[in-house]
């Protein structure tokens, strides 16, 4: 047994939700470079100028790249060798997110109740995904999750006879049917079998992954790549105004599903897909 | 796709020179207001009584700043996306809002309405908000301070940047400008 204490956690979550926010992965950067080199659209380069831009005033000057400082999402990969102690370990996640959000003045955009909507000031509660792996590492991988995004997702429990043709329809349809609204150029993050949750969880699973980095199966590799090829086909462009850069990727992750069923879950990312890693 | 610099007060005729795809860079002073302050605008409305600011010829922009640090004027301040406000800004554009600020679609309703109101709708590129924060040089809490980053903010700005979604005339720069680029 590895012991870890939560303070380590809470100073760890505080840190990464700030540069998170500050500084866009250099994944990201790149694809706006290589989209500035195929955009056709004279709208479509000068918002992707804009962007590059904006990159460079947050990193340097510590500012949030987007005004939408995001839910804290987490994917926790505990090792069933770690000892977490002091306390608990989702307590200790949602306090680096309360002193991050607080010290790195990150704007608090979670409401305590759905329906009542009262703020509740300090961006908690987080989400929280703990995998339980094996080892003796604590990894903790945070995405800070736009709202504008967010509402632009969708899932649909296909027939297994709609086969591959049906679940890449959908996934074009989800993506026209989102147009300017996520903030164009997105990433498209795709959860195909398992139950009902476990494909929404899959898809947002798939966004985590770095810009450009294929599926280790074949066949989802390129149906990855084809979907991709298709929707910077549709012309939404860049914040939707027309061009070639609608996706700066395409991610896919699939599960095994009921003889019944073909879940296909839609999470879509803005271009400001922020994510930063930890390990404990 | 023309150049043009705005100074608000916007009248009706200088807003009808607008086309879909102009890029536009507006000074003077705009309002911010995102869901629950349009909430809050239009129940007023509802009871017939004043809004917090003239709202006539003025410009409204979504957005929810995130916090100013010590010394700045305002923090991240991009655009949000917009179909939220559907269901409130025609009330506003019957009261002479001459413009709207932010991202993405907006429904058939608001359409007609500034149409019928002469009125715009731009968009500023959504996930700039540290760019766009330097073309604002002031910003002061007017209404509502409750509603934290929702509060309605007077901003002062220069030269800030935005591209004409909606003319008076009826064009539509996210339908025609995908039209344009379809190949699929
Ligand atoms: S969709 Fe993303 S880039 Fe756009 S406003 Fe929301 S968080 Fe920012």
């Amino acid at each position: 047994m590895r012991e870890i204490h939560i303070d380590r956690i809470v100073d760890a979550v505080s840190k990464m939700v700030q540069t998170a926010n500050f500084d866009l992965g250099g994944d990201v950067e790149n694809a706006f470079k290589q989209a500035l080199n195929k955009e056709e659209s004279p709208t479509g380069r000068d918002v992707l100028n804009q962007l590059l831009e904006n990159v460079e005033i947050a990193r340097t000057e510590r500012v949030p790249i987007c005004q939408d400082t995001g839910f804290a999402v987490f994917i926790v990969e505990l090792g069933q060798d770690v000892h977490i102690v002091g306390g608990n370990l989702n307590d200790a996640i949602n306090e680096g997110v309360r002193r991050g959000y607080k010290e790195g003045y990150l704007r608090k955009s979670i409401v305590g109740h759905p329906l009542e909507r009262k703020n509740t000031g300090d961006n908690t509660p987080a989400i929280i995904h703990i995998e339980l792996v094996e080892g003796d590492q604590l990894k903790i991988h945070m995405s800070a999750k736009g709202g504008g995004s967010e509402n632009m997702s969708f899932l649909k429990m296909l027939k297994p006879s709609d086969g591959v043709e049906g679940v890449k329809d959908f996934i074009i349809e989800c993506v026209k049917t989102a147009g300017p609204n996520p903030c164009p150029p997105i990433v498209v993050g795709v959860g195909i079998g398992g139950t009902f949750e476990k494909a929404a969880y899959l898809a947002k699973k798939s966004l985590f992954r770095e810009i450009g980095k294929r599926s280790k199966l074949p066949e989802i590799a390129e149906l990855e790549e084809e979907l991709l090829e298709k929707i910077n086909k549709l012309g939404i462009g860049p914040q939707g105004m027309g061009g070639r850069t609608t996706a700066l990727d395409v991610h896919i992750e699939i599960y095994p599903a009921h003889i019944a069923s073909l879940p296909v879950a839609v999470n879509i990312n803005c271009h400001a897909g922020r994510h930063k890693e930890v390990i404990l | 796709m023309a150049k043009v610099y705005l100074t608000t007060p916007v009248s009706a005729e200088e807003i009808s020179k607008l086309k879909a795809g102009d890029q536009v860079y507006i000074s003077g002073v705009i309002y911010t207001a995102r869901d629950a302050a349009h909430k809050r605008l239009v129940e007023l409305v509802e009871q017939c009584k004043e809004l917090p600011f003239d709202i006539k010829d003025q410009l409204i922009y979504f957005v929810g700043p995130t916090p100013a640090k010590p010394g700045k004027v305002i923090g991240s301040a991009g655009p949000t996306t917009s179909y939220r406000m559907d269901k409130y800004s025609p009330t506003l554009l019957d009261l002479g809002l001459r413009g709207m600020i932010g991202k993405g679609g907006r429904s058939q309703e608001v359409k007609d309405s500034m149409i019928k109101n002469k009125a715009v709708y731009m968009a500023a590129v959504g996930g700039a908000g540290a760019l766009i924060a330097k073309r604002i040089k002031k910003a002061e809490v007017i209404a509502y301070e409750d509603l934290g980053p929702e509060a309605i903010r007077k901003l002062e700005v220069e030269n800030f940047p935005v591209i004409v979604i909606n003319d008076v005339h009826g064009n539509d720069l996210y339908l025609q400008g995908a039209e344009k680029y379809r190949k699929y």
